[in-house]
């Protein structure tokens, strides 16, 4: 390992993805990170592997492969237990300098935000942060930008290429991060075309997990590579673990969603408790826009947003919110969008499927009574 | 003891933002404001002076005019500030600017007692990059997403905050710590204060002040030092025209739960 070298671009092969556990559970991301990184791993000729680290989590295993690992490499130790940067890099990192993937993926989730870019630093390569979109291959990238953007067939067509150092290079095997910046203002493209592996943390809830199969489970390989791992390479100690007292908003896994925004300032009691309302007619979750949170009228875990949750239900009916790009970005893949706003020139109108304009206050009420006489009606 | 925070001026997001025709941001026609998260961090620091009297220096790197955000966070309460600019530092991304920054942090000298805060993120990146790999670089331990924190002597006892729960985490100084916007309500600036900010020192950290540090090289800042490239930055096609449904009345409702219906909704 003392000759690492992450700029030996061609000493680099096959396809990680470091599956997040707390308390003995996979996280949910971690499912739909492999399945997506399954694809990946195709358009680069390769395998894929998942990361898994923690005390006794090799049970794990053949769920993981399920999703469309070829291998899963665990990492067991008490010491790793619980996530800590320190424990958790140092692994990591002695893997990847062993055994040299291309590329590594985690959730953006709040630890694999603390835990990718001290991996990244450390490894002396690039991480692309909160990526929506993944692409190795050109022509299907081009073929999302084409859908996705703005830009002129010329534009897209010359993406194959990029400026690195001064000099044109062929991007057709680098992995094309794709994320939004500013907001949700604009999108960005990002490739570390020199150094590997190239690392990316990527949204929950953007990719969507594959179906289970029970061949792949039944066929993965299982990979024990050896550590070391004291006491001594610890600079944090976790004093206690603790589970929020209120169970939390599934925003990300919904089918229905209802948010409420500034709309309801005028009866931020009665807002919420209509939106409430209207959510569990649909069997759906409530949501909030930035200011909902802000104004302390909802919990952060109810954000839906560029800063909060990314959300793709079903149905979304988006009551008394405007439409900020920062909102918008967090939920305009919603199968069905439906606005409720008194302001008629409300950005949200502009990417509604159905609108009305109108008081939330006045209109929920009629709509409440409306599905409710069909249901009876049945 | 001392605190050192690290702090970005960034565009306003959420206000109008102007798109450039090929595709880049128009920062010229933007308003700047103070990184919201980092003002979480600088408030948790002026605490930290108030409780134990140790001196707040406030760190940023950007173009020359990022030093009225330093006067105006010295106005608040800060002792000192610094601010790293050069023209080599230009088109670093997370990775090289956190070299830089970790570079300016050891020309200050970092002591057995300090702290660095930072922001969790950042709005015109949102990356939340930069503060573990200030920490990285520096050889520090971390905790990011801090929503509370105690300090005693050199024991920091972290409150870190997870999507479902938090973690009570302990390390000792000298650590770094990312802040978020739960953790404190940031104070305004002091009339006091803002008599004060031009009497007080701001530091300009050029190459020149910095070449000599270990961390900067010419392969680890600036755009030559950047892991990551732009490959194409674009803007979202808009959705086509859904259908407005006309009056906010009974029909209008019964109009709309009879599509939900259709689809199979309810």
């Amino acid at each position: 390992m003392e000759n690492y070298n992450s700029a030996d671009i061609s000493a680099f092969k096959d396809v990680w993805v470091f599956c997040e556990q707390r308390q003995g559970v996979v996280q949910p991301t971690s499912f739909e990170l492999i399945s997506e990184a399954r694809r990946l791993a195709d358009e680069l000729g390769c395998k894929l592997y998942a990361l898994i680290l923690g005390d006794k989590v090799a049970e794990h295993s053949k769920e993981l492969a399920g999703y469309g690992a070829d291998g899963v490499i665990v990492c067991e130790h008490p010491l790793l237990k619980n996530y800590t940067t320190d424990g958790y890099t140092k692994v990591i990192v002695d893997a990847v300098k062993e055994r040299k993937p291309e590329v590594v993926l985690f959730g953006a989730t709040y630890i694999g935000r603390d835990l990718g870019p001290r991996c990244a630093a450390r490894l002396h390569t690039g991480l692309c942060a909160d990526c929506t979109h993944l692409d190795v291959n050109t022509k299907v990238y081009q073929d999302f930008l084409g859908e996705a953007s703005t830009l002129a067939p010329e534009r897209i067509a010359g993406t194959d290429t990029a400026m690195v150092m001064g000099e044109k290079k062929e991007v057709g095997h680098d992995l094309k991060m794709t994320r939004p910046a500013f907001g949700g203002h604009l999108m960005a493209t990002i490739i570390c075309p020199r150094f590997r592996p190239a690392m990316a943390t990527v949204r929950p809830g953007v990719m969507k997990k594959a179906p289970f199969d029970q061949a792949k489970a039944d066929a993965a390989e299982i990979i024990r590579p050896e550590f070391s791992l004291t006491e001594a390479d610890f600079e944090t100690e976790v004093l206690s673990v603790e589970k929020a007292a209120k169970k939390l908003v599934d925003l990300i896994g919904a089918d229905y969603v209802v948010s409420v925004g500034r709309g309801i300032a005028k009866d931020v009691e009665g807002g919420i408790k209509l939106g409430q309302e209207l959510a569990d007619e649909l069997g759906g979750v409530l949501g909030g826009s930035r200011v909902a949170i802000d104004s302390g009228w909802l919990s952060a875990d109810h954000q839906v947003g560029q800063t909060g949750k990314t959300v793709h239900p079903k149905v979304y009916i988006a009551l008394g919110i405007s439409g900020a790009i920062q909102h918008k970005a967090g939920m305009q893949d919603s199968e069905c969008i439906i606005a409720i706003n008194t302001n008629p020139s409300a950005p949200m109108f502009e990417i509604a499927d159905y609108g009305i304009v109108g008081d939330l206050f006045k209109v929920v009420p009629m709509l409440i009574e409306s599905i409710r006489a069909i249901k009876a009606a049945k | 003891m001392k605190v050192i925070v690290c702090v970005k001026q960034v565009p306003d997001t959420s206000g109008k933002v102007a798109v450039k025709p090929d595709g880049t941001l128009d920062r010229a026609s933007m308003l700047t404001i103070i990184n919201p998260d980092d003002l979480n961090a600088v408030e948790a620091a002026l605490k930290l002076k108030d409780e134990t009297g140790c001196e707040v220096v406030v760190v940023t790197m950007g173009p020359p005019p990022a030093e009225k955000m330093l006067r105006e966070i010295i106005a608040m309460g800060a002792d000192r500030g610094v601010l790293i600019s050069a023209r080599e530092f230009g088109g670093s991304d997370t990775f090289a600017t956190s070299q830089i920054i970790a570079a300016g942090i050891n020309h200050l000298g970092l002591n057995d007692d300090d702290i660095v805060m930072c922001g969790r993120q950042a709005i015109d990146g949102d990356t939340a990059q930069v503060g573990p790999q200030i920490a990285e670089k520096l050889n520090l331990p971390q905790i990011t997403y801090a929503g509370d924190i105690k300090v005693d002597g050199r024991e920091v006892i972290v409150k870190r905050m997870l999507e479902d729960g938090f973690m009570n985490i302990k390390m000792k100084t000298p650590c770094l710590i990312t802040c978020i916007k739960e953790l404190n309500e940031p104070r305004y600036m002091s009339t006091f204060g803002i008599f004060d900010a031009y009497n007080k020192p701001v530091e300009v950290f050029d190459y020149e002040t910095l070449k000599d540090e270990p961390l900067i090289d010419k392969n680890t800042i600036g755009l030559q030092g950047s892991p990551t490239n732009i490959l194409v930055s674009f803007t979202p096609p808009l959705k086509g025209a859904g259908v407005m449904l006309e009056g906010a009345d009974k029909n209008t409702c019964n109009e709309l739960a009879a599509i939900l219906e259709k689809k199979h909704i309810i």
